[in-house]
């Protein structure tokens, strides 16, 4: 090929790539785990709990197993190896054995020949069941004498933090008491998957998921099969956003498989799937914040409750992050954090966009608003004047290392431009609160502006030894030289896969990157969640092209140096081609007569676990952001209209521009639903909602104009010095709207989310009495430590006996 | 499951009067999410969207006469001078439901939050339902008698509803917790008859069935009355009037406490919506 022909090569690192799964998607094209299909398919059909605690006397399946098209029906006595299963702890069992804790708990499984048998087949499941006393409220769970979920008690975990004096004084102390709902993550695409007997008495299992790994210890030990038997391939995911960091049907399709002998396939109803994945802690969160007269932190003090139903799932995590950033992106010299994640009969939480800082990060913001105000200042300014930056000292005592923008994600949000004030005269409904509904041409509305900031962890921290795995495979084709990537790491709609090609191509200058189909023929990459993966898989496929470029180099000197010519200067590779000190030497078409390939492990930098008094080098990167919401608020009938967001990210570096603008937009319209109207509502333990007529996520007439700032301060050791920003637009979106509808009706809304009847005092603000007492769990190793990838083989203890 | 396609209306009578649990579909938006869910499972469903009789609509001596199978999507295309009709057809669902659903539909499903019905409540509409024995019309608020219930016996199919053309102008309105695709937790149709020198307000979603409030449209024609405003609609109106209005049109409702909204707050947003209706209403006319 001659220079004249030289191909650029398209779409690296810092472009906006075209996403490589974009136009199967736009036209339908592309695979979801709802649409797997095979030969001789059964389809798997679960028998739920009715009940919020009932204690099981017995099951009648014969009517069941009897109904023409039924091949199999069973229950946990047919649990083939460990009976239970958890992302953290082995808590959860597949399926109910004698008890039930909440409603949905699977008890049964059966697979039939098509969908309408399998249905009318698990009505004629009959389960005897005595029921119990529940206990579905988190403060009552805490109290002496509560019915207990599991017999090691009510509290999975609790977190306390000690940090410098929290016995100092203050000039001025504002207090506050807050709420938010559990939230569903809304998933496009329900839990699905194929499970697929092999002839070596293993399965292999299709499913749509966050980890594929992870799932795999979890499955296998329940399968009673070595781990090598259980083989996991992604099918296309629709939507993670946490939900399916648990596992839901694996296990039960795998049964059914292995017991049938024929693929079954377990896709969820839409109605089911909100039982089939946990949600979003709900919290009641207690706060006092003490300051100086000129609007300086000294002391803040956060009682914490998570309410995580019936099993731990990723809890203890969950709480962790609420207690750590319990304080919000400010430099808090003395603080105390009781942070409590409880158990209940309510359906089980775990894991969601934030996990864990949403529900602080909208108490902390609340906070420092009423701090202005007591202060006399802007909102903005106290937010200015203690701003977190490079150097200062987190609660937990960690030394801030990380690039930390926080003031200037303040005023570039600041600096976005406002929404156009509305002309005078009658206004088109469509555009006012109410929307479609034709309810008002202006009459009763009025505009708030309200802001909050936010911080969170990129990565799993702790002391959890993250890591990522990728292959990496360079070789010549009859168009020029080709790269293969192959990773586990799970694309589940935000874009990863697009930027691990975009790495590559920038790695080793080639255009054209394909990739493996992810699976567990390759090594962990860690979950697609904690917005970790640009940094770690992204890191893993940098570290397997700098190992594959190596060895090119080699080949390159190795027959430069037989020609009896040296090279000069660095080898580097672009377009194709390889330069020495930037002049060309060849095209890497002429060194690939064998393929190269590496695979590599990326590590982050080691964190800590928290010490007993919660303090310890807990996080590895930090990202911050901030967020101005303009709201109309239509004042006599309570509706709402969010005009404008305006966002500000500390992003480290935008691998794919249009990507994080996505992450920003998506992540604010997820915090504008927990901010309006997102609400699992229970009653009992049973989910009143469970459908999307009656759970209501925001449409594109509730979604404004996202306008939004990037502030690229490279994050030090960390690939391209990018930082995850999955999930930040989430955490400061609820805080920021609710705030501006404060200042819109000026009434104290102290719950997301906020209700119509909130809005025009119909309903008072949610009250509390004094925070619950701190239980007595708290010590050097709480109830039960973080395990990461030892997931799913922890016992859960009893405190007195740790 | 059986699916039966007749292609006439008389041919759909028919298969009625000797499958009288055949149920019908058109649009299906309603019932395929039962199905969806479940909820239903009928022995037959009865097609009824190809039948050209229910596609239709017309204008006949002053009446307008509305084919059960008329698309959402088509009366906002076709009807946009029946104002309050058009607004609630573009307050249901999503583009995709509005191309599918249709006024039938809403009138079989008998839903309290069924978005046309407070519009034919409000103009005193009429249901035609025919049998392979014959047809026979029976007036709205006869037609609806509760929650998902009405007098449509097993062998009819709902054919038409029909309502004489009223001068004046009119609205509907309903409120949701959200600005789009959301099901009505209060609406309100108000229709100014300037002929009759009536006002008629009906509600939805706030009862068992759709509501009318007889009193507050007897207070506010009579206020309008006392004013001379039907003969001059510049007529300087008592300010409390249109408040007053909304007073006894929220106590008109009788609300319950579900997981859509509050009792109280659908009180409170009728009464808001009856008093914004009355206001445009009036400057309506003023303007016209």
């Amino acid at each position: 090929m001659s220079v004249g022909t030289l191909r650029r090569t398209r779409g690296g690192v810092g472009s906006s790539a075209r996403r490589v799964d974009g136009v199967p998607k736009v036209k339908g094209a592309f695979q979801y785990g709802s649409d797997l299909w095979a030969e001789e398919m059964l389809w798997g059909q679960t028998v739920r709990s009715p009940h919020a605690h009932a204690r099981i006397r017995g099951v009648d399946i014969a009517k069941a197993l009897s109904y023409p098209g039924v091949r199999a029906v069973l229950l946990a006595a047919d649990v083939p190896g460990r009976k239970t299963f958890g992302l953290e702890f082995a808590d959860q069992p597949v399926l109910a054995q004698d008890r039930v804790r909440y409603v949905g708990e699977p008890v049964a499984i059966l697979a039939a020949v098509d969908p309408e048998v399998a249905r009318r087949a698990a009505e004629r499941v009959v389960v005897d069941y005595e029921v119990l006393p529940a206990v579905t409220d988190m403060e009552e769970a805490l109290r002496p004498g509560a019915p207990q979920v599991h017999e090691y008690g009510n509290v999975l975990h609790h977190v306390r933090i000690v940090h410098g004096d929290p016995d100092a004084p203050a000039d001025v102390w504002v207090e506050g008491y807050y709420e938010t709902a559990m939230q569903d993550q809304a998933i496009l695409g329900p839990e699905a998957g194929m499970a697929v007997p092999a002839d070596d008495g293993g399965v292999d299992l299709y499913v749509a998921t966050q980890w594929l790994h992870v799932d795999r210890q979890q499955v296998a030990p329940c399968l009673g099969l070595p781990p090598e038997k259980v083989r996991l391939h992604l099918a296309g995911v629709g939507g993670a956003f946490g939900a399916r960091e648990d596992v839901s049907m694996h296990i039960h399709a795998c049964m059914l498989a292995l017991r049938t002998g024929r693929p079954v396939r377990i896709v969820y109803s839409r109605e089911e799937s909100f039982f089939g994945h946990v949600h979003r802690h709900p919290s009641r969160v207690w706060m006092r914040h003490g300051a100086t007269r000129d609007g300086r932190l000294v002391n803040v003090y956060a009682r914490v409750l998570l309410d995580g139903g019936a099993y731990a799932s990723s809890g203890a995590a969950v709480i962790t992050n609420a207690a750590t950033f319990a304080t919000g992106p400010y430099e808090v010299p003395n603080a105390l954090v009781e942070a409590t994640r409880v158990f209940t009969h309510n359906p089980p939480c775990g894991a969601m966009r934030g996990f864990g800082a949403p529900q602080v990060c909208f108490a902390h913001e609340a906070q420092m608003d009423r701090l202005a105000q007591a202060l006399g200042m802007d909102p903005a300014r106290v937010r200015l004047q203690n701003a977190m930056k490079t150097g200062s000292v987190t609660i937990t005592g960690q030394v801030v290392r990380g690039s930390a923008p926080v003031r200037q994600v303040i005023e570039r949000c600041l600096a976005l431009p406002m929404p156009e004030e509305p002309a005078a005269g009658p206004r088109d409904p469509q555009a006012l609160p109410g929307g479609a509904g034709n309810v008002s041409r202006g009459e009763g509305v009025r505009r708030g502006v309200g802001i909050a900031v936010g911080y969170k962890n990129i990565a799993y921290s702790g002391g959890f030894d993250d890591s990522a795995e990728a292959r990496v495979r360079v070789f010549r084709t009859a168009d020029g030289p080709a790269v293969e990537v192959h990773s586990a790491a799970a694309e589940v709609g935000e874009g990863l896969h697009t930027v691990l090609v975009q790495v590559a191509r920038t790695e080793l200058g080639i255009e054209h990157v394909t990739l493996h189909p992810p699976d567990t023929a390759i090594g962990s990459a860690g979950s697609t969640s904690a917005s970790r993966q640009t940094m770690m898989s992204g890191g893993a496929v940098q570290l397997a092209c700098r190992a594959v470029a190596e060895e090119l180099f080699r080949r390159v000197r190795a027959r430069a140096a037989s020609a009896g010519r040296t090279l000069r200067g660095e080898l580097t590779l672009a377009d194709g081609r390889v330069l020495a000190a930037g002049e060309p030497v060849g095209e890497v078409d002429n060194y690939l007569d064998e393929p190269i390939e590496a695979r590599r492990t990326y590590h982050h930098r080691p964190t800590q676990p928290l010490d007993e008094r919660g303090q310890g080098d807990v996080h590895v990167t930090l990202a911050f952001a901030a967020q101005r919401a303009v709201v109309e608020v239509d004042e006599e009938l309570g509706l709402a209209r969010v005009v404008q967001l305006a966002s500000a990210h500390d992003v480290g570096r935008a691998i794919n521009p249009q990507g994080v603008e996505g992450q920003i937009e998506g992540g604010a319209a997820m915090g504008l639903g927990l901010a309006l109207m997102e609400e699992v509502q229970l009653d009992g333990g049973r989910i009143r909602n469970a459908s999307f007529t009656d759970y209501l996520i925001p449409t594109f007439l509730d979604m404004p104009p996202v306008v939004s700032a990037v502030v690229e301060e490279p994050e030090p050791g960390v690939p391209y010095g990018a930082k995850g920003v999955g999930e930040m637009a989430t955490l400061v979106a609820t805080p920021a709207i609710v705030a501006a509808l404060r200042a819109a009706t000026g009434r104290p809304l102290n719950r997301a989310p906020v209700r119509p009847d909130d809005l025009i005092g119909l309903a008072p603000p949610v009250a509390s009495g004094p925070p619950p007492p701190a239980p007595a769990v708290p010590g050097p190793r709480p109830v039960p430590h973080y395990h990461g990838l030892d997931a799913g083989q922890q016992e859960l203890m009893r405190p007195e006996s740790d | 499951m059986e699916v039966l396609l007749p292609r006439t209306l008389d041919e759909a009578l028919a298969i009625k009067a000797g499958r009288p649990e055949a149920v019908p579909i058109a649009g299906g938006t309603d019932l395929m999410v039962a199905l969806n869910f479940d909820r239903a499972r009928p022995p037959a469903l009865l097609d009824v969207s190809r039948l050209p009789e229910l596609r239709q609509w017309r204008r006949k001596e002053g009446w307008l006469v509305l084919g059960a199978g008329v698309t959402y999507a088509r009366i906002v295309r076709e009807l946009p001078e029946v104002v309050p009709l058009v607004q609630a057809a573009r307050s249901v669902g999503s583009p995709q439901i509005r191309n599918r659903g249709t006024v039938g539909g809403n009138l079989g499903t008998a839903s309290p939050a069924g978005d046309a019905l407070p519009v034919l409540a409000a103009y005193d509409a009429e249901v035609e339902l025919a049998s392979a024995g014959g047809r026979r019309t029976v007036p709205f608020n006869e037609f609806m008698v509760g929650p998902k219930k009405t007098v449509l016996r097993p062998d009819e199919l709902i054919v038409a509803t029909h309502w004489r053309f009223v001068r004046g102008p009119g609205s509907f309105s309903k409120v949701g917790t959200r600005n789009a695709m959301v099901i009505a937790v209060a609406s309100v149709c108000l229709v100014l008859d300037e002929a009759g020198h009536t006002v008629r307000v009906a509600l939805g979603s706030v009862g068992p069935t759709i509501l009318r409030a007889p009193d507050a449209e007897r207070f506010v024609a009579g206020a309008l009355a006392a004013a001379g405003w039907w003969d001059d609609p510049r007529a300087t109106l008592p300010a409390q009037v249109a408040r007053e209005f909304g007073e006894r049109v929220a106590a008109a409702a009788r609300p319950i406490d579900d997981v859509r909204g509050t009792a109280a707050y659908r009180r409170h947003a009728c009464g808001v919506l009856a008093r914004r209706a009355l206001v445009w209403a009036l400057e309506a006319r003023r303007a016209a």
